[in-house]
């Protein structure tokens, strides 16, 4: 191998290297990588020293500043809960009436309700709380176990057909598949329900309708009632009204009395904090507002 | 010209693999040396349950399907987090997963703790379509899962290669795997009771499709996903300690 020479073009020193005539510049590395290369590798020892780096078996470097991730979050939030306090401790006392005639409170039941129902509850309902197939409407005021802020706070809280204890349940028996209701009388009680809403039916439903009315009195009427409004404390929804949970044409209603239905909502109570299903419960009572 | 150490080095042949090995070893060392100590590191959750081999199968398709491409189950520790999702995660949550499916991004929410919180009809509708429940959602749809019938007579070996890797299942369990996974998904069957015999009376036996019958891939899923942060209390409780 030669030995290193001076290039006569740029005058740095090659690596002695050649290839057939080819020589490799010896260049330095530049000053500027050097010392970011220092300027970080003293970062790091800083940084080493300061909070927690190097695995010791067991345990770890802890750090001179003592930080722990742990500690900090639950710092952080327990500033935040701290921070709210102002108006979370007047909503967890004052009853729902109280809150309700408080505008100051209301507004955020209405800032901090939007974001915990879009979080939890939009999925299912929507986020303008319309629902869909299968999921309650909550903005149409036809509700299933009552309206009120504390009967809305209670479904929340212990769900329907849930896994809490004290769960609100409720079924639909499967009148046709489990051979209470013959094929005929399952489609004249389901254009007789058709008829309660004031839906148009043809000629065909019409002429069922007489005999779907002596069914509706022999089976429905312990839970749906006498007038077919439902019954809050049944959970059975109200069939005179235009709202629909499964859908109000006939082949929808014809499933519903066929199959049954037992609707399932989630129990929230341990997900979410007494306050804040309180703060839900209003929340998805204003959904109605926007409508009227 | 000095005749520096590497450059010494670099002309002989296998001084030069040694060192290259020496050096690479650091990566490898740092990673390891950790899980030398793993059992004294993770926490201690007594109540720990594994998954059931319909959870098991739901986990697999999970894999399968690619969910944890934009799907975390990790909730750190970050006050947004926390407040949003729930307490934050426990590496004892974590104990039974082979492998972890952590993630590293969110195009959807972290599901860490999704058990419970949705309904078996909402997720059936969810997997169906996504759209159809949250319109604004960008997730795909999986509607096979629910014309897809689940295999099970190979979960007797997944379970078995789990107990491999660390999975206390019993000798009961991986024999009845099989019928076990049916039994979950159909209450009113049979086999529906060894189900709670054998894997606690917490396990949700249901019919998570809404077809009692019928063991679906969508069966596996839902099952699965209602599991998740539900086989320890131990993330609660530290949490419930923090406050005070």
């Amino acid at each position: 191998m030669a030995d290193a020479t001076r290039d006569p073009v740029t005058g740095t020193i090659t690596t002695g290297h050649e290839w057939n005539g080819i020589e490799e510049l010896d260049t330095p590395i530049p000053r500027v990588v050097l010392f970011f290369l220092a300027v970080t590798t003293l970062f790091s020892i800083g940084y080493w020293l300061l909070m927690p780096a190097w695995p010791l078996g067991v345990t770890y470097t802890k750090g001179l500043l003592g930080i722990d991730q742990r500690q900090v979050v639950a710092e952080q939030v327990r500033d935040a809960a701290a921070e709210r306090a102002s108006w979370t401790a007047k909503l967890g006392k004052a009853s729902f009436a109280e809150i309700a005639a408080d505008p100051a409170l209301m507004r955020h039941v209405r800032d901090t309700g939007r974001t915990l129902f879009e979080d939890n509850c939009a999925v299912c309902h929507g986020v303008q709380g319309k629902g869909g197939p299968g999921f309650p409407n909550l903005a149409a005021g036809s509700w299933l176990w009552g309206g009120s802020p504390e009967a809305i706070a209670e479904t929340i809280r212990v769900g329907i057909n849930g896994t809490a204890k004290d769960t609100r349940t409720a079924q639909m028996m499967a009148f046709g598949r489990d051979g209470v209701l013959q094929r005929e009388q399952v489609l004249a009680v389901a254009s007789y329900v058709r008829s309660l809403s004031g839906q148009t039916l043809d000629a065909t439903e019409q002429a069922r309708v007489p005999a779907g009315k002596e069914v509706f009195a022999a089976n429905c009427v312990a839970c749906h009632g006498e007038d077919a409004k439902g019954q809050h404390d049944l959970g059975a929804p109200d069939l005179t009204d235009a709202n629909w949970i499964y859908g109000g044409d006939l082949q929808s209603v014809v499933n519903s009395i066929h199959g049954g239905r037992m609707g399932h909502m989630p129990s929230w109570e341990g997900r979410l904090s007494p306050t804040d299903i309180k703060l839900l419960a209003l929340y998805v009572g204003t959904l109605g507002e926007a409508k009227r | 010209m000095r005749e520096f150490f590497h450059r010494k080095l670099e002309r002989s042949a296998i001084g030069f693999v040694l060192a290259i090995i020496g050096v690479s070893a650091i990566g490898g060392f740092v990673e390891i040396a950790p899980l030398f100590t793993i059992g004294d590191t993770v926490e201690k959750a007594p109540d720990m349950r594994v998954y059931t081999p319909l959870e098991l199968a739901g986990r697999n398709i999970y894999i399968r399907e690619g969910c944890y491409a934009c799907h975390s189950q990790m909730i750190r520790t970050l006050r947004d987090e926390v407040e949003r999702y729930g307490p934050y995660s426990l590496a004892v949550e974590s104990k039974y997963d082979h492998p972890m499916l952590w993630g590293s991004k969110r195009t959807g929410p972290d599901i860490a703790r999704l058990g419970g919180k949705y309904s078996d009809a909402w997720h059936v509708a969810h997997l169906i379509n996504p759209r159809d429940v949250v319109p604004q959602s960008v997730m795909p749809r999986y509607g096979w899962l629910m014309r897809n019938e689940l295999k099970t007579e190979d979960l007797g070996r997944h379970l078995k290669a789990q107990r491999a890797v660390g999975v206390p299942y019993t000798d009961a369990q991986i024999a009845n795997a099989s019928s076990d996974a049916y039994g979950q998904a159909s209450p009113d069957s049979a086999f529906a009771s060894g189900v709670s015999e054998r894997y606690g009376d917490a396990t949700n036996v249901r019919a998570f499709d809404g077809e009692p019958g019928r063991l679906t891939e969508m069966d596996a899923v839902v099952a699965y996903l209602q599991v998740l942060g539900r086989l320890t209390d131990a993330a609660h409780k530290q949490a419930a300690t923090a406050e005070k």
